[in-house]
């Protein structure tokens, strides 16, 4: 079976010493839409910068669509869009001249091009902007242009570092969206995100990396089967005691809230029945935290 | 794949040259302000007590000492600003994560300093032509030593570009190498004028064999022989064109 990206033993030391990879396997399918999630300096951003060679390799062997990185680097290249963490266009370029000369360097022709910058700059609605200079743009916008960029030469492997850090809630939903389509027509995408909510929403499959090493790689389903509790916490009507629950582990958080943890298979019927026996009145209810936030922080916290 | 690489090196030539002349009062006017002000100074006033040199007046004789710094500053100050900038402001990576071949790039950015040198270049020789008319000995000589000497200043600027780290570096080497070699090389004198000890000396400074074949091609008159010229450009050229090649293949100041 041939994969979108297929890693193995991929290893990294950086030249002052710090171990940064150590022995990554990993292996993401056609059309799969892949989480890869992990605090601060786990690895993902190496992970990434080496398949879309911005950073040399210790040792290993990456392969994409089948092409191995060592000995059909152009090939495997030209496969690769890429929407880096940090904005790296030149700010001086108008947004046209930019999705333009990136296309040209995947040997798209320059009419082409052109036609090409107006379908994705209208989709993702900078085409009014395509005479300005990159500079000028709003936070948001430079982020879509790099996403817009990155499909100029229509990529089946599409790799977001953090996409859609430092971008508003309604724009985060829209290019959730887009994505979403993106991958519905069968492009690969490859996620890091920080918000994990994000994760949840849009992979199908999660690898979770942790010093240098990848300690989950599954299908989200499975993954947050494995949560075992999860935490609650209901507004109720305050008496100003502590309720009795038998049978949960509960916290009063303040006067009108109440923590409590449910595990898997506990159900919370019992719960709501203790409630209304004691007479207290529950006002709302919600997670203490996204589900995958919990589990992620549990294998984080494990492994550390 | 050859087609691909070919558009990619039309894309970069394109991106390279929309740089220097979206910023024409920083690149093309300053070499044409400072070279009319050494026609003036240098070549009409006090030119016209130095007399005759070579056979030719003094204005003459520093024409084509004058086009060549021009040539030289221009493509190696294009190349090495340009390739530190896309580094400081990281859209190098557009091209490394692109399949673009590190011949590609090379080519790419030597195009814009050839492109920028050739502006240059021919806006001063108008300016010149202010001062004095110029007749050309040999074209094809004028033209080879021109394009040799543009390619090698321009694969210079580029391994500039490469080790630098702040644009302090990008600005060092111009100011007390290139600028001192250059004054030294011959664009205000002949060679021959020198003590033989200088003159000597004089042999390790490549410029030395730029300006003397292009002032041959010019005037017909020559400080070192003109195959020697071309054979120093030449050995320059390879030489720099495999390490930059080596530097960027190896991605050494681009990748970790």
């Amino acid at each position: 079976m041939t994969y979108a990206l297929e890693i193995n033993d991929l290893k990294k030391v950086y030249s002052g010493g710090v171990e940064a990879l150590r022995g990554i396997d990993l292996k993401v399918e056609e059309g799969d839409f892949y989480a890869l999630l992990g605090p601060n300096g786990a690895g993902k951003s190496t992970t990434i910068g080496i398949v879309t060679s911005l950073i040399n390799k210790t040792s290993g062997n990456v392969k994409v669509f089948g092409y191995d990185m060592d000995t059909q680097l152009m090939q495997a290249k030209l496969q690769i869009g890429l929407v880096p963490q940090e904005f790296n266009f030149s700010p001086f370029e108008t947004v046209q001249q930019i999705v333009v000369n990136q296309a040209g360097y995947y040997g798209v022709s320059r009419k082409e091009a052109l036609e090409r910058s107006e379908k994705y700059l209208k989709q993702s609605d900078l085409w009014e902007k395509k005479n300005v200079q990159a500079r000028m743009l709003s936070g948001g916008m430079k982020r879509r242009l790099m996403i817009s960029r990155a499909l100029m030469h229509e990529p089946s492997l599409l790799i977001l570092d953090e996409p859609t850090a430092g971008v508003d809630i309604e724009l985060r939903r829209e290019m959730w969206t887009f994505l979403k389509e993106l991958n519905d027509n069968g492009t690969t995408i490859i996620l890091t995100t920080h918000y994990l909510e994000e994760a949840e929403m849009l992979c199908r499959n999660i690898g979770i990396i942790q010093k240098g090493q990848l300690i989950e790689d599954t299908s989200m389903k499975s993954l947050l089967a494995k949560l075992q509790f999860e935490t609650i916490i209901l507004d109720i009507e305050s008496s100003g005691q502590m309720p009795v629950i038998k049978g949960y582990e509960s916290e009063l958080m303040d006067e009108g809230s109440l923590s409590v943890e449910v595990g898997r298979d506990q159900g919370i019927n019992e719960l709501f029945n203790q409630l209304t026996e004691q007479g207290i009145k529950v006002l709302s209810m919600r997670n203490k935290s996204n589900r995958l936030e919990e589990l992620f922080l549990k294998l984080t916290e494990e492994t550390a | 794949m050859f087609k691909l690489y070919l558009t990619a090196l039309k894309g970069l030539a394109v991106k390279e040259t929309n740089r220097y002349l979206r910023i024409w009062i920083q690149t093309l006017v300053p070499p044409v302000i400072t070279t009319s002000l050494y026609f003036i100074i240098f070549g009409n006033l006090i030119g016209k007590r130095i007399g005759e040199m070579g056979g030719f007046s003094y204005m003459e004789f520093i024409v084509p000492g004058l086009i060549m710094m021009s040539v030289i500053t221009s493509s190696y100050s294009n190349v090495s600003s340009s390739f530190f900038s896309q580094k400081f402001q990281k859209n190098i990576e557009e091209l490394l994560v692109a399949p673009v071949p590190t011949h590609i790039i090379i080519w790419g950015f030597v195009i814009g300093g050839l492109g920028r040198s050739t502006l240059v270049g021919i806006l001063v020789t108008i300016i010149s032509l202010l001062f004095v008319p110029l007749q050309v000995y040999s074209w094809s000589i004028v033209i080879l030593t021109f394009l040799m000497t543009s390619i090698l200043f321009s694969l210079a600027g580029l391994l500039n570009g490469i080790f630098a780290r702040s644009f302090d570096d990008v600005s060092i080497v111009p100011t007390f190498v290139l600028q001192p070699l250059t004054y030294l090389g011959g664009v205000f004198f002949s060679i021959s004028m020198l003590p033989p000890f200088w003159q000597i000396v004089s042999q390790f400074n490549p410029i030395v064999y730029m300006i003397s074949g292009f002032r041959f091609g010019i005037l017909g008159v020559i400080d070192v022989p003109i195959l020697f010229s071309v054979l120093i450009s030449i050995i320059f050229v390879i030489s720099l064109y495999a390490l930059n090649w080596y530097l960027i293949e190896k991605g050494r100041g681009l990748r970790s």
